[in-house]
Formats: structure tokens, sequence, C-alpha cells
């Protein structure tokens, strides 16, 4: 046996991806089914010199992170539905900032404390417009742990690239079950780190000035520059604007950083999507019992596919077009009322030929479940 | 291999989704096969009845929730009367004798063990009544190898407590083989 060789829960591959990517700072305050991150962190980060903090909420945990990352530092905070309302308001002003940081939602059902043991995929549409006002933001998601691995570095590798939060959007199914993971070697798996200025001492640094590229060189925060940080709109040096153009120009640079890149930021996986006349998309927990049905039908004849989304937001328009738009059915698959159900009908041509496959009532969903919406939708009666 | 599906039930403290992660992490780290495992959370973990479900295969496991049993465990009564129905035809249901009254005969092979008798008797702790249960089901199932379990043992248990959770293993492969003979 190998030592990068683990049988673990997807919470405990979460902390290994995270302390891959380098992780340096965690806060947060445990919830139910996330707990186990936060648990692992507490024993790891100090190990590694890196300062794990239990704070006194979940708002609280969203800011000690915001100031952290602005030092310097790789950080993240871990929560379920009710924590992640609270950082909400944080969760904006990172935005506005542009604060690199990594947030881990292992959903539960709700609304409010709802059901804290249970699976559900509710929070699809609060991780995009959880928090108010035009603006983008980056959500991501997987079905096992390799990916819940991957995952997570990715998260980091975005948060740094594009100076923004990155959602991570887990669920109690995949949080809590065990399962292999095999650890990348060193240097296996691309990091990016803080791009930082190069202006020196004493020299004006502009914190809000991108680069022709978009990106914008950081300096850590009580260094060696003074800036202003603040989450009205800003100038290039920080401080608070309402000129028109300051204001229009800052938002498209928001959005567009974001919106822009969707093509890199796409993360999916495909099976046997080419010659496929029913579509399942699907993402999370949900896959998995997606990608059971298709396998077992597939060999029985049925010309069955499944599109696995890994980044929800920005929704990749384009990718879900090209690959389903031959279809004669989709059925979106996920654990809640469709939520990603409206984004597919939205960008497809023939929103008429989108159906629903879901669970609400906190148990995980079956293959059974699928194949029988699947039954309805060919006019075959359950 | 058939993909193996296996549920532990009992009652929480009886050690059950410990002893279903032993076998799981036996499988993933010593044999190479595939594993995956689950288990009840909330209030139903503690108390009343627990359950753990544990799939192994050569193949990759998607849907990983059991709903019919290849290999049914129960340790209480509450866990035998809630989950022997589900058993697959012509699958294996294990109980001990001392916590578990047959309500009806099912379609499967029914193993009714001494496991919590033996142990008191042998080793006088009921804290390995389920490694001796896990003992019991590798010698019936084959499903991995009791060297692998063993070492699974070795990196998970405090030293001092090694040698009364390897006599409990060992214990339960003994029920096991009266049976098979």
């Amino acid at each position: 046996m190998s030592d990068n060789i683990k049988f673990l829960q997807g919470n405990e591959a979460c902390v290994e991806g995270a302390l891959y990517a380098g992780l340096e700072f965690f806060a947060g305050y445990p919830i139910t089914p996330s707990t186990e991150i936060a648990e692992l962190l507490a024993y790891r980060l100090p190990q590694r010199g890196g300062r794990f903090i239990q704070m006194e909420d979940e708002i609280a945990s969203m800011c000690a992170i915001i100031g952290a990352s602005l030092t310097g530092r790789k950080v993240m905070t871990a929560t379920s539905g009710p924590g992640f309302s609270l950082m909400q308001e944080a969760l904006g002003y990172a935005i506005m900032a542009e604060i690199p940081c990594v947030i881990v939602n292992v959903q539960r059902g709700g609304p409010s404390t709802g059901i804290p043991t249970h699976v559900s995929q509710g929070d699809v549409n609060q991780a995009r417009w959880g928090t108010h006002g035009d603006h983008a933001v980056v959500t991501l998601t997987a079905s096992n742990h390799q990916d819940v691995f991957a995952m997570t570095v990715e998260a980091f590798n975005i948060a740094e690239t594009y100076r923004t939060p990155v959602i991570l959007l887990f669920d109690e199914v995949v949080g809590h079950m065990r399962e292999q993971l095999v650890v990348p070697q060193e240097g296996e798996l691309a990091l990016v780190e803080r791009l930082r200025t190069a202006v020196k001492a004493g020299v004006d640094y502009h914190p809000y000035l991108p680069r022709e590229d978009g990106r914008l060189p950081m300096s850590d925060f009580g260094g060696i520059h003074r800036y202003n940080v603040t989450g009205l709109f800003h100038d290039m040096w920080g401080f608070p604007s309402d000129k028109p153009q300051v204001v229009h120009d800052l938002i498209r640079h928001l959005v567009d950083k974001i919106n822009n890149n969707v093509n890199q930021i796409t993360k999916y996986k495909s099976y046997y999507l080419d010659d496929a006349e029913f579509i399942l998309i699907s993402y999370g927990a949900s896959a998995r019992s997606a990608l059971h049905l298709v396998e077992y039908l597939r060999p029985r004849g049925e010309r069955i596919g499944l599109l696995e989304l890994q980044t929800l937001w920005p929704f990749p328009d384009y990718l879900v077009r090209e690959k389903c738009g031959h279809a004669k059915y989709v059925i979106v698959v996920e654990m809640n009322m469709g939520q990603i159900l409206q984004e597919v009908r939205r960008v497809m041509d023939q929103p008429q030929k989108v159906f629903l496959a879901n669970r609400i009532d906190g148990v995980f969903i079956t293959p059974m479940d699928i194949r029988n919406i699947m039954r309805v939708v060919q006019g075959k009666g359950v | 291999m058939e993909m193996c599906r296996i549920v532990f039930s009992g009652s929480g403290g009886q050690g059950v989704v410990t002893a279903s992660i032993l076998l799981a992490e036996a499988a993933v780290l010593y044999e190479s096969l595939n594993a995956v495992q689950s288990q009840s959370y909330g209030p139903e973990a503690r108390g009343g009845s627990t359950r753990s479900d544990v799939i192994i295969s050569d193949s990759n496991i998607n849907y990983p929730k059991v709903i019919q049993p290849n290999v049914l465990v129960s340790l209480t009564q509450q866990a035998y009367d809630k989950f022997y129905p589900i058993i697959r035809p012509g699958g294996l249901l294990i109980t001990d004798t001392r916590f578990v009254k047959i309500r009806s005969k099912v379609d499967a092979q029914h193993q009714e063990l001494p496991m919590y008798q033996t142990v008191m008797d042998k080793i006088g702790k009921p804290i390995v009544f389920n490694i001796c249960m896990l003992g019991a089901v590798i010698a019936l199932t084959d499903i991995v190898k009791t060297e692998s379990v063993i070492k699974v043992l070795e990196s998970r248990i405090p030293s001092n407590f090694l040698e009364i959770n390897q006599n409990a293993l060992t214990l339960g492969i003994q029920l096991a083989e009266v049976i098979k003979r």
C-alpha cells in the first residue's frame, strides 16, 4: 500500500485538497454536515505552521478570512446553509474588494436550520445571488472524493487568478461518505500563487488598477504599502468614489473578469453524449445516481448519456447548448426544486424538451427515481 | 468479482459503524478494491437503530447506498426487525443469538452466531463485540483476507488494545468456520 492512498470522508478529501493548495488560515464555526472540515483543520493546520481559529459565528469567520487573505495568506472557511446565509454580506465585500478566498458550503436541507443531517442541493441559487447587487461569482462542485480534492485545489487557483471568492458547493452525501482518495504527488496539480506587486516601498502603488490581462497584483496588507480597502465603489487607490465612470468601470470589471473567462473556469465531465437521445445533466452527489443509471442502461441498448457539471457558476451556457442540443430529451437531476433546471431551460433552444428529476425530502435521489421520470417523459407512465 | 453490498445494523455504541469502516478500508488499502461506506446520521445514529452501508467491488461504484444487501448484519432486535425484509434473496443474514429473536424465515442463508456470548466468555470485554462480528463476516463471505483486516487493526487501534481486538477477530473467524464445516 502506498501512503498516498487514503480511505476517507468527502469532507476530509476537501481538507487534503486545501492543504495541497497551500491553505494557511482557516476561520470557521463548525456546523453539520461540514463539521469534519473544521475538526480536521484544527488538528492539521497548526502542524504545518498555519492558523485555525474557531470564531463566534459565521459572520466573524468570513470577516476573519478576508482579513487574513489581505495579509497574503491562502484562506478558507467551511459551513452549511444557515452559516452560508450569515456569510452573504461579507461575501459581497470580498467580491467588491477583490479578495481571494474559498468558502465551502456542505449543503443540508433548508430554508433556515432545515434538516441538518440530510442531503439537499438547495443552495445553488443562494451561491449565485445570495449577496446583493450585480456581481459575478464562481461556484464549483464535485461528486466523488478525487474530484472534491481537485476542485478544492482549483477553487484556490481561481480565487488567486481572478482575485475573487470561490464557493465550493458540496452536499451531505459526498461530505460524509467514505471512499478512496489518491493524493496527487507534489507538483502533479498546478498551483496558482498570489500575484504580488513589483512596486517598491515608497513608490505609488495602485491596488485596484488592473494590468492589461485584467489581473491585479496585490500587496500584503500591513506590509510596505499603505492602501485603502472598502466595500464602497472605489478608485484605483481603493478610496471611495461615486463618479459614474468609476462606478461603471468597476462593476464591468467585477462581472467581466469572471464571465469573460467562463471557458477557463468551466469544469465538467461527460459520459456517452455523442449518440445520446436522453441526456441527464447533474452535479454533486446526484450525478452519482445519474451515472449509475447511465451505466446500467447503456448495455441494455438505451442511448443515454450524462453531462456532469463541476462549475455551476458562471453557468456554462455554451457548453450545455453544444453538448445537449441534439438530444431528444434532457433531464436535469438535482435535489432541489429545479435550480439548475431553470438555467438549462434558459440556454436551450427548445426548453420544452428539458425535464426535472428531483427529490426534496432529504432522501438521496436513487437511480430508480430518475428512471421513473424517464418513463413518464417517454409517455410510458411510472 | 460480483459487487458486494453489505448493511451493518445495530444500536449506537455497538461499534457497527467502526467495524464497517475497517472492512472497507481493508478492501481499499490492502486489496486494491473499490469500496464506499456511508452511514445514518443524526438522532437515529444515537440510541435507535444505526446503519452503515458498505459496497465493495473491483469496478467503479457510483450510487453509494445499499438498497438490497447481499449481506445483512443485525446486532439488535430493533435493527433486525427494521432491516430483515430488505435482504437480497439468496443473501446472507448474520444475527447475534443474545440480542436477536427470529421473527420469520427469510429467503437467505441465515447464520445465528453467539458472538456476544463468546466475546464475554473468552475476553470479558464487550467493546470488541464488533470486531468479533467483523471476523465472522470476513470468514463467511471471503470478501477480504484476514491479513488485510489485521493490517488495518494494527494501523488504527492503540497498541495496548490491539491484542484483544486481534483475539476478538479470531473468535469471530472461528465461529464462522464451525458453520462452514
